[in-house]
C-alpha cells in the first residue's frame, strides 16, 4: 500500500542522500520525495511517498527513524486522516479553436487555472490528491500534452497531531 | 586555552581518553602528524595498510568495549579503510575513523588525493560528518565518539579538511564534556507491560530456547545472561557474534547455532515454542529458511534498536531496550511473578535435547595420521587453559575455532562475523594485544586469509604484540573447497592456492619466529613450546588434512532440521 511519511531533519548539506541512499541501499520503491525548509531555518522537511507491504512500511518507518539526522518522523497514512496535495503544470497543445474549447472546459471541472496562454499552447495549473491529477491527463488526448511536471506530494495531518518539535 | 585545528585534534583525544590511534600518515592529514609528533599521551600505531589501521581498532574495541580510534590521509587511506569500516559496521563495533580530506577550496575540484570520503563511506558507518570550520572541530570529534559508542554501537567517520587542521589558525579550545543531540536519543525506556507480557511467555513455555547474539556482549550484559538463564534452567545457544557472553562449557549451554552450529542447537531451534532472542539480528547464516525457522515458537525479541525487530522474522513480543538492563527487569519480574518454569515440560524438553546431543555432532576422526584442524584447535584450548582472546579470520579454521575453542568470558572470541572479511584475524590480534597487554593472544587463520594483511607482522615487530599466529595451512581456501565439494561437484575452481609462500622464513624475515608442524603428534608440544615464548611472535604452520570439512552443515536456505553430519566409518 502506498504510505506518505513526513520527516523533520537537520538542514545538514548530506541529510537528503542518506535518505535517499537508504531507499536505494535497501531497495525499497520510492515513488516521490519532496523536501523544503521549514519556519525553523535549522530543520527542513522532507515528503517521501513510499509503497511496500504492512511489514517493509514499518522497517522503512524505522530506518529513516535511525538516520542520525532524522529528527522526527510520522507515517501520515497509518495516522489516520490527512491532507494529501500535490501541483502540477501541464502543457498542452491548444492550436484549435475546438482544442482550446476542450481544455478550458477540462481545466474548469478539475479546478485548475491557466497560468499561460499563446497561440498554440496552454499551460494549467492544478492542485489536489495524486489521483485526481492522474485523471486529469486521462482526461487530456494523449498527443497534445506536450509536458508535465508534478511537484510530488506533500501532506499535512488533521486535527490536533502535528509534526512539530 | 588558544589552539590550531591540529593541536586541537590531539589535546581532543587525550580529554576523550584515547590511548591509541592507529593510522598511516599523507599529505592530508601531516599537520595532524606534526601534533601527533608534539605529544606523547595519544601513542600512535603505525600499521602498513590502512585496512589493518581499522581492523586493528577494532580488536582493540572488541577485546576492551572501548572504541577503536583510526587516522588516514584522504584519497586512497580513506579508501583503504573502507573494508575495515563496514567490517565493524556490520557487527555494531564502535570505531572512530578520521579521514584526511584535500583542502575545503579544492573540495569537488577532482584534486589529487580527493575522493568523497562521506559519500563512499554513507551506507557502511552509523554516521559520518565532514568538519567545515575549525570552529566545529572540537565538537564534532565529541558528536563521534558519542555516536559511535551509544545505542547501537557502530563506525562513525569524520572526514577532516586539511585547511581545518592549520597550525597558524587558534581558537579557543574547551573540551565539551557533554552533549546533546536532539535528532538521536540512544536511551530508552523499557515497557512495562512489554516485560510482564514476556514473563508471561516465558513463564508458560514447555519447550523453551534462549538465543544470545552479539548484543550480549556489546551490552556487557554476560553477568545478567548467566543469572537470567539459571534461574530459568532454559537451555541456551549463542551465535557466532555471541560466544563467551555465556560460558562454554556448562550445562545449559547446547552450543553455537545456525549454519555450522551443533545438532542439539539448531534442532532444538526448530522445535522450540518460545523462543527468547536477545542481542541477536536473525541474520540468515543463523536463520536457515525463514519459511521453516522455527515454525511454532511465539517470539520475543529484545533489541536495542527498533529496526532490529521484525526484520527478518515476525517478532510477537519486542522489547526494545539495552539488554542489560533489560535481562535485570526480567529476572526480577520472574521473582515477583513467583511462578515457576513448567517443571515437567522442561524435564521432557532437556531429555530430548539430551537425546539429540549424544549424536555427537561434532565428532571428527581422532585416528588420523594427517593433523586434523579441530584437533589443533582442541590442544590450542588446552595449552592456553582456555584463557586467550582468539581471533580469526573467514573460512573453515574459523568455524573450527568457534566450535572447538570453549569461550567462557565475553570479547574473548574475536571475529568478523556479519561482513567476513578475511585479513582480519592479524590486525585484530594487533588491536587486541594492545588493549591487554598481559593476555594471552592467538589468532586462528587459514594460509588464504592470512595473506591478505600480512604485512602486519611488521607492525607487530614494530610493537612487540607477542601473538601466536596458528595457521590452520590446507593448501586451500577450505570453505570454497567444502562448498565446491558439495554443490558443484567437486569442481575446485580457483580454490587452491599454488604457490605459497614458505611461512617459517617469512615469519622469520619479519623478525618473528617461525615453526612448521607436520605430524598430529608434535601439535601439543609445539603449541607448548610458542605460548612459553612470552614475547615473541610465533608464526606456527600447521599442515593440516586438505580435505577436511566443516560439520555439521545447514546448507544456504535450508532449515535448521536439514543438517549435512559428519559421515565416520
Ligand atoms: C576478503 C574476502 N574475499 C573472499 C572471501 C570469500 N571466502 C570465504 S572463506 C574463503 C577461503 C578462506 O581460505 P583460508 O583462509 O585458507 O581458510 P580455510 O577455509 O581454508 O580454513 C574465501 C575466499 C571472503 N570471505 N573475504
Ligand atoms: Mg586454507
Amino acid at each position: 500500500m502506498q504510505h506518505i511519511i513526513s520527516l523533520l531533519m537537520e538542514n545538514e548539506s548530506g541529510a537528503l542522500s542518506r535518505v535517499a541512499g537508504l531507499f536505494s541501499a535497501r531497495g525499497y520503491n520510492i515513488e516521490s520525495l519532496t523536501v523544503a525548509p521549514t519556519e525553523d531555518e535549522t530543520l527542513s522537511r522532507m515528503t517521501i511517498v513510499t509503497s511496500g507491504s504492512n511489514e517493509i512500511i514499518e522497517q522503512i518507518n524505522k530506518q529513516l527513524d535511525k538516520l542520525i539526522d532524522v529528527v522526527k518522523l510520522i507515517d501520515i497514512t497509518a495516522n489516520g486522516d490527512h491532507i494529501e496535495r500535490e501541483l502540477m503544470l501541464i502543457k498542452v497543445q491548444a492550436d484549435s479553436s475546438e482544442k482550446r474549447e476542450e481544455v478550458k472546459r477540462q481545466a474548469d471541472i478539475f479546478k485548475g487555472r491557466i497560468l499561460d496562454v499563446t497561440d498554440t499552447t496552454y499551460i494549467i495549473e492544478l492542485t489536489g490528491e495524486g489521483s485526481k491529477l492522474d485523471g486529469f491527463i486521462k482526461a487530456m488526448d494523449k498527443k497534445d500534452i506536450l509536458e508535465t511536471v508534478r511537484s510530488g506530494a506533500t501532506g499535512i495531518t488533521r486535527g490536533e497531531t502535528c509534526l512539530k518539535l | 586555552m588558544e589552539l590550531s585545528g591540529d593541536d586541537i585534534f590531539t589535546q581532543f583525544l587525550k580529554d576523550e581518553g584515547v590511548e591509541y590511534i592507529f593510522g598511516y600518515p599523507g599529505g592530508a592529514v601531516l599537520h595532524i602528524y606534526d601534533a601527533l609528533f608534539r605529544q606523547d599521551a595519544v601513542k600512535h600505531i603505525l600499521v602498513r595498510h590502512e585496512q589493518g589501521a581499522t581492523h586493528a581498532a577494532d580488536g582493540y574495541a572488541r577485546s576492551t568495549g572501548k572504541p577503536g580510534v583510526v587516522l588516514v590521509t584522504s584519497g586512497p587511506g580513506a579508501t583503504n579503510a573502507v573494508t575495515g569500516i563496514a567490517t565493524a559496521y556490520l557487527d555494531s563495533i564502535p570505531l572512530v575513523v578520521i579521514t584526511g580530506q584535500v583542502t575545503s577550496a579544492f573540495i569537488g575540484s577532482d584534486a589529487f588525493q580527493e575522493v568523497d570520503s562521506v559519500g563512499i563511506t554513507r551506507p557502511c558507518v552509523k554516521h559520518n560528518f565532514l568538519v567545515k570550520d575549525v570552529k566545529d572541530l572540537a565538537i564534532t570529534l565529541k558528536k563521534a565518539f558519542y555516536v559511535a559508542t551509544t545505542g547501537r554501537p557502530g563506525p562513525v567517520v569524520v572526514d577532516i579538511p586539511k585547511d581545518i587542521t592549520d597550525p597558524h589558525i587558534k581558537i579557543p579550545y574547551e573540551y565539551p564534556e557533554s552533549l546533546e543531540l536532539r535528532s538521536y536519543k540512544p536511551v530508552v525506556e523499557v515497557q512495562a507491560p512489554q516485560i510482564e507480557t514476556a514473563v508471561d511467555a516465558l513463564l508458560s513455555a514447555k519447550r523453551p530456547m534462549i538465543y544470545s547474539g552479539g548484543g550480549s556482549v556489546l551490552s556487557n550484559a554476560s553477568n545478567e545472561l548467566r543469572t537470567f538463564t539459571r534461574q530459568l534452567g532454559y537451555p541456551i545457544t549463542q551465535t557466532l557474534m555471541g560466544l563467551g557472553a555465556y560460558p562454554d562449557p556448562d550445562p545449559l549451554n547446547v552450543g553455537m547455532l545456525g549454519m555450522h552450529g551443533t545438532y542439539e542447537a539448531n534442532m532444538a531451534m526448530h522445535d522450540c515454542d518460545v523462543l527468547f532472542a536477545v542481542g541477536a539480528r536473525f541474520d540468515d547464516r543463523v536463520t536457515g529458511d525463514l519459511e521453516q525457522f522455527c515454525p511454532n515458537a511465539k517470539v520475543i525479541h529484545i533489541d536495542i534498536d527498533p529496526a532490529s525487530i521484525s526484520k527478518n522474522v515476525h517478532v510477537d513480543i519486542p522489547i526494545i531496550g539495552d539488554v542489560k538492563q533489560v535481562l535485570v527487569e526480567l529476572s526480577n519480574a520472574i521473582i515477583a511473578s513467583k511462578r515457576e518454569p513448567d517443571a515437567k515440560a522442561l524435564k521432557n524438553w532437556w531429555k530430548q535435547i539430551k537425546e539429540w546431543s549424544s549424536k555427537d555432532c561434532l565428532r571428527y576422526d581422532r585416528n588420523s595420521a594427517l593433523i586434523k584442524p579441530q584437533f589443533v584447535v582442541e590442544k590450542l584450548y588446552e595449552v592456553t587453559g582456555g584463557d586467550a582472546f582468539i581471533t580469526s579470520d573467514v573460512g573453515q579454521h574459523q568455524m573450527f575455532a568457534a566450535q572447538f575453542y570453549k569461550f567462557d568470558e565475553p570479547r574473548r572470541w574475536i571475529n568478523s562475523g556479519g561482513l567476513g572479511t578475511m585479513g582480519f584475524g592479524l590486525p585484530a590480534a594487533i588491536g587486541t594485544q594492545l588493549g591487554n597487554p598481559d593476555a594471552t593472544v592467538a589468532c586462528v587463520t587459514g594460509e588464504a586469509s592470512i595473506q591478505m594483511c600480512i604485512q602486519e607482522l611488521a607492525t607487530a615487530f614494530q610493537y612487540s604484540t607477542p601473538i601466536k599466529v596458528i595457521n590452520l595451512n590446507n593448501r586451500y581456501m577450505g570453505m570454497v573447497r567444502q562448498w565446491q565439494e558439495f554443490f558443484y561437484e567437486s569442481r575446485y575452481s580457483q580454490s587452491y592456492v599454488e604457490a605459497l609462500p614458505d611461512f617459517v622464513k617469512l615469519a622469520e624475515a619479519y623478525g618473528h619466529v617461525g615453526i612448521r608442524i607436520e605430524k598430529p603428534e608434535d601439535v601439543e608440544g609445539a603449541l607448548k613450546e610458542a605460548f612459553a615464548m612470552k614475547d615473541r611472535l610465533v608464526f606456527m604452520d600447521f599442515i593440516t588434512d586438505q580435505k577436511e570439512n566443516v560439520y555439521p552443515m545447514i546448507a544456504a536456505g535450508k532449515g535448521h532440521h536439514e543438517m549435512h553430519e559428519r559421515e565416520l566409518a
